[in-house]
């Protein structure tokens, strides 16, 4: 307040500028984030992952890639890290890149180091990826929840919904007639939903017309069962299960595991909308006629993103692990790809022979996932304004 | 509390029910036929899958595999594929291997957390905090497989003792005194990776509970009157932050069906977690069908369990 009265006097004609912060949002979140050591090292070996996926990418994929990943020497099988080629046996393009094996050779004589480059790539898009699915499940199921959840959804809108569901799923497996006939009387009813549905549930004509157009459910009871009844598979189990049926890919992977993991999200940011919705802003917004989208999108997310950010920085350490932990069960990323995860696995019956195909991906694991969980849980202070006031 | 119970019996079955209809549609709608799970075996000639189909009803429409599905499932009559045994009797072989494991983690986890996590909230900000902090971090970030071979090699280049499977093989009949040791060291080491993740989270829980009992005006109330330091910790602080940790008995129980199966796997101790990801390999869908179901009212009974508990406990709140 004192600041305030010994600026200068507004003259008359002049706008008066709204008070500016003394620093910005961001440059407030940074010194925040430095102070907290643990969570700035995560940031640190975050950047560094980022960086070695990124080259990663670039250095190992492609027809004459700088570093094969994919490069069998069996005369060089096993050599422990830093040791040098033999290079008397090897051809041209089997000599590693660096005229040295950084992190040793696999099993099949294969450059470790170029495939833990490798799998960083693999780790950095699964994580992402997988969380990016999540999250935008989420917060749209978590939206439509939180701000609509008080519409009711009449008992013809289910109906219409089951037809074009059970019959979509039936002429996807084959039933082509009874997939048909249901999906045609989906549209029929949306048809007829248009054309009397006003009349109906005014009252116009027999009870049935009238049971068939009144609100049955809320949409947020619909919602929130939905993610109960996904709450009730063990995740891991029905990952597994997922992969394992279908064909072997690492995009498969990504949409399952971005399948099965956004319900905390939804939760979240449900939460978010219910009480946000009841503030002022929106009152006010909604007062000056902004419309539904606007709200949602200018007003209302920008201020629920917050513990958003933490869960899914969170989620991609979870993705990573869990990713890692299905390759370990041959069920991952085929073969061809190296990931951290089979490195590993690979590695796994040389334990005592070649400690460091277990030592070296597990411990690149670790960091990561260390990295990502110590920045989130960094962020969540950082992002947590009461913290931000106290400072 | 009666209608609150009623209520929510009736909101699980109705769960349960969507439950079963989408996990028997996932099994069933994925690629894959499970009589073609073996093309290159020559005994799998045309007749035998036709056969086989039928023995299994997977010439019938789907939702009449359904119905027949849950019809044996209840009655108690399920066979797996592969082996023609009852899939509960198989389960629950396998689930009194696993009941060992999950009894000694939920036992190691429970007892070891809350000193943890008591002693790192009273003593906030110090070097014993911030090491548990770190330390339950590290444990909640490392890949379960590769702490399993950390942990390995430590024993076993240390104590020179089997830890792979239930029981060395070939022991034969030893005494008693030898028979128990050699189980408890088959024991500790899967047990203990099932309950690292258990502790590094329980303790921080316990931890950020007692922070927020501590902050409470009664416990500044008690100090303010003289009460010893001891008695504000654990008579008046303690007591109050322990109310959320009643609820957790009922979640505990879904861990029961859920062994691990990587660390099953590294260790082949023959648990349920194993047995399902066997079966998923296989293709053995009443097994996976089966496991899901129990898991899934496990989970609805479990949270069903803490709701209450949570109401017995603390009288403020209402559902």
């Amino acid at each position: 307040m004192t600041e305030r009265e010994t600026e200068p006097r507004v003259r008359p004609g002049e706008m008066e500028k709204p008070p500016v912060p003394k620093e910005s949002r961001f440059r407030e979140m940074w010194r925040l984030l430095k102070r907290n050591r643990l969570a700035f090292c995560g940031l640190v070996i975050f950047v560094l992952f980022f960086v070695t996926a990124f080259a990663g990418r670039l250095l190992t994929y492609g027809t004459k890639p700088i570093f094969n990943p994919g490069q069998v020497r069996l005369q060089e099988k096993l050599r422990p890290p830093l040791s040098l080629p033999n290079l008397e046996t090897l051809t041209p393009e089997q000599v590693p890149r660096l005229e040295r094996y950084l992190f040793g050779t696999d099993n099949l004589g294969r450059d470790v180091f170029a495939r833990m480059m490798q799998g960083a790539w693999v780790s950095l898009t699964v994580g992402f990826v997988a969380v990016g699915i999540a999250v935008l499940i989420g917060i749209a199921l978590g939206g439509i929840a939180g701000y609509f959840g008080q519409t009711l959804v009449r008992v013809d809108q289910i109906l219409t919904a089951l037809f074009l569901l059970v019959g979509g799923g039936l002429t996807a497996v084959g039933a082509r007639f009874w997939g048909g006939v249901l999906l045609l009387a989906g549209i029929a009813s949306i048809m007829i939903a248009l054309t009397w549905g006003r009349q109906w549930r005014r009252g116009a004509g027999a009870t049935w017309k009238k049971v068939l157009f009144t609100g049955f459910l809320s949409i947020d009871t619909l919602i929130m069962r939905f993610v109960d009844i996904m709450l009730c598979f063990p995740s891991f189990f029905l990952i597994l299960t997922v992969v394992a049926l279908l064909p072997a890919s690492i995009y498969n992977i990504m949409i399952v595991i971005g399948l099965t993991s956004w319900e905390g999200t939804a939760r979240f940011v449900r939460a978010e909308f219910l009480s946000l919705r009841e503030q002022d802003f929106v009152t006010a917004a909604r007062a000056l006629g902004v419309g539904n989208g606007r709200i949602i999108f200018r007003h209302m997310i920008p201020n629920a993103v917050a513990p958003v950010l933490v869960s899914a920085t969170i989620g991609i350490a979870t993705a990573i692990l869990t990713e890692a932990g299905l390759s370990f069960l041959g069920l991952g990323v085929p073969p061809p790809d190296a990931t951290w995860g089979n490195v590993l696995s690979d590695g796994k019956d040389y334990i005592f022979d070649a400690p460091w195909l277990t030592f070296i991906p597990g411990f690149a694991i670790l960091l990561v996932v260390l990295s990502f969980n110590l920045f989130g849980e960094g962020l969540r202070d950082v992002l947590n304004p009461k913290l931000r006031k106290r400072s | 509390m009666l209608s609150f119970i009623g209520r929510s019996t009736i909101q699980k079955i109705v769960t349960l029910f969507f439950v079963s209809v989408v996990s028997f549609l996932v099994i069933y709608l994925a690629p894959g036929k499970p009589s073609q799970v073996d093309p290159l075996n020559p005994k799998f000639t045309p007749e035998m899958v036709e056969r086989f189909r039928k023995q299994f009803h997977l010439d019938q429409p789907l939702y009449v595999q359904y119905a027949l599905y849950y019809r044996d499932l209840f009655t108690g009559k399920t066979v797996s594929w592969k082996d023609n045994q009852p899939v509960l009797k198989k389960i629950w072989e396998r689930f009194k291997n696993s009941l060992w494991l999950f009894i000694v983690g939920t036992v190691l986890t429970w007892t070891l957390s809350f000193p943890v996590g008591i002693r790192s909230a009273i003593f906030r900000g110090g070097w014993y905090d911030r090491s548990t902090t770190f330390l339950s971090y590290l444990l909640i970030s490392i890949p379960g497989f590769f702490f399993a071979y950390i942990l390995i090699i430590v024993v076993v280049n240390t104590f020179h003792v089997p830890v792979i499977g239930m029981e060395t093989f070939g022991l034969g009949e030893p005494p008693w005194y030898r028979w128990l040791m050699d189980r408890t060291w088959h024991l500790l080491l899967p047990s203990v990776l099932g309950a690292t993740g258990g502790i590094a989270i329980l303790s921080r829980y316990v931890r950020s509970q007692m922070l927020e009992v501590e902050g409470q005006d009664y416990v500044r109330t008690a100090r303010a009157k003289g009460v010893p330091e001891e008695q504000v910790h654990y008579k008046h602080a303690l007591r109050n932050a322990l109310l959320p940790f009643v609820t957790m008995f009922g979640l505990i129980l879904p861990g029961l069906i859920g062994g691990s199966v990587i660390i099953e796997s590294i260790f082949s101790w023959p648990g349920m977690g194993r047995m399902a990801y066997e079966a998923i390999l296989a293709r053995d869908y009443p097994v996976i069908l089966t496991v899901n179901f129990i898991s899934a009212v496990l989970v609805l009974a479990g949270t069903f369990i803490s709701d209450v508990l949570y109401m017995v406990v603390d009288p403020r709140i209402r559902l």
